[in-house]
């Protein structure tokens, strides 16, 4: 802008750049020449009105159609630059101290639940709430009791926060039980994630690290992210009015923790490292059994795994 | 479903509320009386000429009231205008602020292009406010010749004709909006934005066939018999294309009788059995099927053919809107654990409440009972020369190049 502002006060009129929408702030530079410039009178007074209104209108199409031209360009996003500073507010999280990634090798973080050593104890929903200041009747993570009566039917249920031995549930007669396991429930951070694709605002994005996050500050709080989440992991914070989720504990495990879920399950059911990293925990649990994510169908390709889910589970 | 209920925890907070339902209800409206104008001006159906303007101003009266209940929907209305500075290119809502915007720009240009001569007679003989109005209005345009209506009505047909397709892309798009969320089978099919878009005609010829009968009642004109006749057959038709893809795509659903198959029929025959079979079936589509074939072939009767058009006017209204209601708030009714349901709980107050709903419904009325004061509504559309003593009280200039 200022090099075609230099050279049309340079040089005067007729050096005067072809016309662009930026070029409209040209309109007020002297022209020195005093005579024509491509037909049209530089003699201010002698300009006629149906040029001028011309080159008005010619100008103002231009500008109007730069700048929507300019919303469609790509926009450098957290996704596909690894050392762009990420959002100060993560849903409550700092601002890593260090950056985890470096551009030639990213690190990449998964998941895995094993649905056969939890017990329900509840311990891990706790942690969540009081680690993420999760509002009241809203969760970020939850775990369903699935339990197979003899006569064919199935009832599932939440896991109380405190766990079993303070809740007033009633006792299930173990009499007739065919069989009874706990799922825990936490974002899983989809490849596909829908609700990203669906944030009209670029609110919501993908860290380097592969975990789907929410700029708060910038989530007009919609609410399409919460419609298209199949898995129902999404809200809308009554507290910042904007769209929130579970993220993995983002500001514990980019200082190299792990999620306060993980950190507070007495079982060791769940399990999170690095996908990238071959000595890790989760890379030779994985490598050692089969796996399952939910509801496979509808192409999301989550990075949460599930060992032992059964065909019930949704 | 097998066994006691379940839903998710955060699906018991309904995230789209009455007004997600209005959205697609107004914005419906807009395309389809937006239609019955490009059926005068494009397609040439001289019949309907006594509503052609009134169609315009009502597309833009409600168009105009669109974003509100948008803005009382967002959590941070404040916000509201990333979607235009950071539009993000894989979401579909992305393109609401471009392509409403075009639309309304399309909208405004047209009807100012269709009102050109009452604005500039009113701009040159109004007193006081309404003068003052007119002179805003006319954006400096003092000149009526013969050649410059030529160009405006070569002007206008082009926006019509450029309309049909916005208007399509219009209420397409909030069609896609639902269609394209997979994660809701209620939601999810292919067929959603035609049913939206061809029900947005319905509802837009109901409302401009009752907006014409209650103004020429209210101007103690009698309604044109062939205009009337010709609203309602096209409502007809519209109507029997709307239900038809409607039930298709229930039959669709119930045939194929998917994995999600079980709770949508719960919810059909459970929480949607009056909002859905009672309301939208039965009253609002099969008694208008019924009535609107009489209103046409009455030729005699003016008295009955105004009282069965406003009867089915009035049910197709209702129809929509229930048809609206099913989408939205039926499609979050069920967990997307898919084995228990929600109540979305319609409160009086508060800014998504029932009447912050009938204010909003409201508004375009308001701003239509407005434009009514202003300029002529309803009655001879055809473009006319400026009265020639319009001419002798302007200056010299404006008026002699085509004396």
């Amino acid at each position: 802008m200022n090099k075609s502002h230099d050279s049309a006060g340079a040089s005067g009129c007729g050096s005067r750049p072809a016309t662009t929408g930026l070029n409209i702030l040209n309109q007020g530079t002297p022209c020195s020449g005093g005579g024509s410039c491509g037909g049209v009178s530089c003699g201010g007074e002698q300009r006629s009105n149906a040029d001028s209104r011309r080159q008005f209108l010619s100008r103002a199409t231009s500008m109007v159609f730069g700048s929507f031209a300019l919303t469609l360009l790509p926009m450098e996003s957290p996704e596909t630059t690894a050392e762009t500073p990420l959002p100060a507010p993560l849903n409550g999280g700092a601002v890593p101290a260090q950056p985890v990634a470096s551009a030639a090798k990213p690190v990449l973080y998964g998941f895995l639940v094993d649905t056969e050593k939890c017990i329900g104890s509840g311990k891990c929903l706790s942690a969540c709430r009081t680690e993420n200041h999760v509002p009241d009747g809203y969760s970020r993570t939850w775990v369903e009791r699935y339990i197979h009566f003899k006569d064919g039917t199935v009832q599932v249920d939440l896991v109380p926060e405190t766990g079993y031995h303070e809740s007033t549930l009633p006792i299930v007669d173990a009499a007739l039980v065919d069989k009874a396991y706990f799922v825990p429930k936490l974002c899983n951070q989809c490849v596909d994630a829908p609700c990203n694709q669906v944030c009209p605002v670029h609110a919501s994005f993908t860290s380097p690290e592969g975990v789907e996050l929410i700029d708060t500050d910038h989530c007009i709080g919609c609410g399409y992210c919460v419609q298209a989440c199949p898995y129902g992991m999404r809200y809308i914070n009554p507290e910042t009015n904007s769209a929130d989720k579970c993220t993995w504990c983002y500001h514990r495990i980019t200082k190299n923790e792990e999620p306060a879920c993980v950190e507070a399950c007495p079982v060791g059911a769940r399990v999170f490292g690095r996908l990238d990293d071959p000595e890790s925990e989760l890379s030779k649990r994985l490598g050692a059994t089969r796996t399952q994510v939910l509801k496979e169908h509808l192409g999301t390709h989550p990075k949460l795994q599930y060992i032992g889910l059964s065909k019930e589970v949704v | 479903m097998h066994g006691p209920s379940f839903v998710y925890p955060n699906d018991v907070h309904v995230a789209w509320s009455i007004m997600i339902v209005l959205y697609p209800y107004i914005t419906g409206l807009v395309a389809g009386a937006f239609v019955v104008s490009a059926l005068y001006h494009v397609f040439h159906d001289h019949k309907l000429r006594p509503v052609a303007r009134l169609a315009l101003v009502t597309a833009l009266c409600f168009c105009s009231c669109a974003t509100v209940p948008l803005l009382l929907h967002l959590h941070h209305p404040e916000r509201a205008l990333n979607i235009m500075i950071t539009p993000h290119q894989t979401s579909a809502m992305a393109g609401f602020g471009f392509i409403y915007s075009l639309y309304m720009l399309l909208l405004v240009v047209e009807v100012w292009l269709l009102y050109r001569p009452e604005i500039v007679e009113g701009a040159a003989n109004a007193a006081g406010i309404k003068g003052f109005i007119f002179r805003i209005l006319a954006l400096g345009s003092r000149q009526i010749t013969p050649g410059s209506q030529k160009a405006d009505e070569w002007l206008i047909g082009v926006l019509a004709v450029i309309g049909i397709p916005a208007a399509c892309v219009l209420h397409g798009y909030v069609g896609f909006l639902f269609g394209g969320v997979k994660a809701n089978p209620w939601w999810s099919t292919a067929l959603l934005p035609v049913i939206f878009l061809i029900s947005a005609i319905l509802s837009g010829i109901a409302a401009l066939l009752l907006l014409y009968l209650v103004l020429c009642r209210a101007r103690k004109i009698t309604p044109d018999a062939d205009c009337v006749r010709s609203l309602c057959r096209y409502l007809w038709m519209s109507l029997v294309a709307a239900v038809s893809l409607e039930l298709l795509e229930l039959l669709h659903l119930a045939y194929e009788a998917g994995a999600e198959w079980d709770v949508l029929r719960d919810l059909l025959t459970g929480r949607l059995a009056v909002s859905y079979g009672l309301i939208q079936v039965a009253i609002g589509s099969l008694i208008p099927f019924l009535l609107l074939p009489v209103a046409i072939r009455t030729e005699r009767y003016a008295g009955l053919r105004t009282f069965l058009g406003t009867v089915s006017g009035v049910l197709i209204l209702i129809q929509v809107f229930a048809m609206r209601w099913n989408v939205v708030i039926g499609g979050q009714m069920f967990s997307k654990s898919f084995r228990g349901f929600v109540h979305y709980n319609l409160t009086l107050d508060g800014r998504e409440g029932l009447i912050a709903a009938i204010v909003v419904l409201t508004l375009p009325l308001l701003a239509l009972f407005a434009a009514s004061r202003l300029l002529p509504l309803i009655g001879d559309a055809e473009p006319h020369t400026p009265p020639q003593d319009l001419c002798k009280s302007m200056p010299l200039d404006v008026c002699t190049s085509h004396q």
